[in-house]
């Protein structure tokens, strides 16, 4: 018998219970839906974090107060890191490129009538290329103008587009919390983030913020970049002996500073997002696993009120074999269908999450070829059973059940 | 051809062993109309599963056609109810959501036959169906769906047809135009094995077996060789 005729009769037989396949086929279509928009989620997520790597360089390590905690959560006192730490790591360890102390803050920007809320960053002069910030108009702050403490700013995407319009500010002078600075450039647009926008914020001249605007004699980060990623631990331990010497701290005492790498930084949070994505893909297997439960609690089901049907074929001439492979198409049948209305509903949901939650969703063909492939396999594992046990009928009682 | 030599049936019930078919010997040349008859309990049913490769003999030896049946895989034996036994059952035991063409074209589907729609045609007009092919067995009377029944049986022009109390379902006139179909295909060259206990059934057969506790009472061949 041709698979297109086993395929008709396995079509009828589930037209002839539309309720009960469609019973059958949803706890596959839950299943599928959240693998593919579980994965989509987590996808997402991963992506964003690669994006980030890319935004914000990987050859930068980051020098913060305090000690470090498992969830980056720095404690203790937060002022042992100085500009002077900051010149000290310039000028002693080799093999790095450039060296930027933050200091950062919310400030009130004003312009005319125009207020915007957004970050002020004191940093050192080597801090908009570190950062990948590229210029879009003027130029970034000197040596000299960092030394000398003046006021002058450099300002982001968002910031000119908020404050002036999109027109060219370098020139103008631009109230920070009420002090006058002079914008002497601005930074072509980065992007927005999803948990903050890299353009929304200005920067000044460390000192100056220091002196001028928070009234603080510490830094609370130094980005230092390396030449090559190969020396990166290197440059860690380099980093961790000289502060240790400038902070006086004696064997046995525990570091007030911490050191790190953005890009294990991005590591951890991508771990983080990874384990998430486990947990979600672990449910929805769950869930498809019971749906194949299902899918198997209805093949046999339907071979028990068949069993006449079954006894028939026998009597004709079908094969053991015949049999069999007619319960599993049907079986894969319904796996197959479910996995494709639920493939439909999951991208859908994804959508959906993307925007109306707002979340970064990524559907990828290898989440829909996977989840249709373990759709079919679970019609097949969860139907060969139902299907071996109607190809093994005896006839003479299969044709004398009622 | 059919040729039956010692043929047993042993069952276990409770664990006590059950002779359903006590030793039992005959021969059906081609052509032939023979009627079995015999109470419940007789052994005729468990003889029509033998002889339609249903199930398989404790001991002794079934030959169709010169093929010896016991030697036959599962496959085998799907193969040879396929294309040399046609089944008429009392109760049609026909597929309620498929058509009468449909039904009739099953075996065809299971040999792999080409041209298997035209030849289920065929089959459904010998039985007189042809302008019902379309319906549904819930939809034909009782003479109509056992009449498509006849139609599979025969559509793989088989070596045999069996039937097992093909009129017991029915009224005594459509009970009889069935076995004037019957009597029709064995002027066509059929063979034909009837169960029945219904003496003016066997009157249509050229041939009678009684059967009683597993054994041949009588065999109307035998008598009149004597």
């Amino acid at each position: 018998m041709l698979i297109w005729d086993l395929f008709k009769i396995s079509l009828r037989s589930l037209r002839a219970n539309k309720l009960r396949t469609f019973l059958t086929m949803l706890g596959i279509i839950i299943g599928v839906a959240s693998v593919i928009s579980m994965i989509s989620l987590g996808e997402g997520a991963r992506q964003q974090t690669l994006s980030t790597i890319a935004k914000f360089g990987t050859n930068i390590i980051t020098v913060k107060p305090g000690e470090q905690k498992s969830r980056h959560v720095s404690s203790g006192k937060v002022e042992t890191l100085t500009l002077k730490d900051a010149y000290a790591i310039r000028d002693y360890v080799p093999n790095i490129t450039g060296v930027a102390a933050q200091a950062y803050q919310n400030g009130q920007l004003k312009f005319g009538n125009k207020n915007s809320n957004s970050t002020v960053r004191g940093t050192g002069k080597d801090y908009g290329w570190m950062a990948n910030f590229k210029m879009a108009e003027g130029r970034f702050y000197t040596e000299e103008e960092v030394r000398t403490a003046r006021k002058v700013c450099v300002l982001g995407a968002t910031v000119v587009k908020n404050l002036f319009d999109g027109a060219n500010p370098v020139g103008k002078t631009l109230k920070v919390n009420g002090g006058n600075y002079l914008v002497i450039g601005t930074t072509a647009a980065k992007g927005a983030l999803s948990w903050f926008d890299p353009d929304d914020q200005i920067f000044i001249p460390i000192t100056t913020a220091q002196k001028r605007l928070f009234g603080i004699k510490h830094v609370q980060s130094i980005d230092v970049q390396v030449k090559n990623m190969d020396d990166i631990e290197t440059i860690k331990q380099d980093i961790e002996s000289l502060l240790r010497r400038r902070h006086n701290l004696r064997q046995g005492k525990k570091n007030d500073f911490y050191v790190q790498n953005s890009a294990e930084w991005l590591n951890s949070w991508g771990q983080a997002a990874k384990t998430f994505q486990f947990l979600l893909g672990g449910i929805a297997t769950i869930s498809l696993l019971v749906g194949g439960i299902g899918i198997m609690n209805i093949m046999l089901v339907s071979v028990t009120e068949r069993t006449r049907e079954i006894g028939i074929r026998i009597a004709i001439g079908a094969k053991k074999r015949e049999i069999r492979k007619q319960f599993l198409i049907e079986s894969i049948l319904i796996s197959f269908l479910g996995g494709s209305i639920g493939i439909g509903l999951g991208v859908l949901i994804s959508r959906a999450a993307s925007q109306i939650g707002g979340l970064d969703t990524a559907v990828s063909l290898q989440s829909i070829l996977l989840a249709f492939g373990f759709s079919v396999a679970i019609g097949i594992f969860f139907g060969l059973y139902p299907a071996t046990k109607a190809s093994n009928l005896n006839p003479i009682d299969a044709l004398r059940y009622e | 051809m059919i040729e039956v030599e010692n043929l047993s049936k042993i069952y276990q019930l409770g664990g006590q062993e059950v002779a359903a078919l006590n030793g039992i010997s005959f021969q059906i040349p081609k052509g032939e109309f023979v009627a079995i008859m015999g109470q419940s309990g007789s052994g005729k049913s468990t003889l029509m599963n033998l002889l339609g490769c249903l199930d398989l003999p404790s001991s002794g030896s079934y030959h169709l056609d010169d093929i010896d049946v016991r030697t036959l895989s599962s496959d085998q034996l799907a193969e040879v109810r396929n294309r040399r036994i046609g089944f008429v059952f009392q109760s049609f035991n026909l597929l309620p959501r498929s058509s009468a063409l449909e039904n009739t074209e099953l075996p065809l589907l299971y040999s792999g036959t080409s041209n298997s729609e035209s030849k289920a045609r065929e089959a459904l007009a010998k039985v007189g169906l042809d302008a019902r092919a379309h319906h549904k067995p819930n939809e034909l009377s009782g003479g109509e769906r056992q009449r498509v029944a006849i139609a599979r049986a025969i559509v793989n022009n088989p070596s045999i047809i069996l039937a097992d109390e093909p009129t017991g379902n029915l009224d005594s006139k459509t009970g009889e135009e069935i076995m004037d179909i019957f009597s029709k295909l064995n002027r066509e060259g059929a063979t034909l094995i009837l169960v029945t206990h219904e003496q003016h059934v066997a009157q249509y057969a050229s041939r009678v077996i009684h059967m009683q506790d597993g054994m041949i009472l009588s065999d109307s061949a035998r008598e009149s060789q004597c």
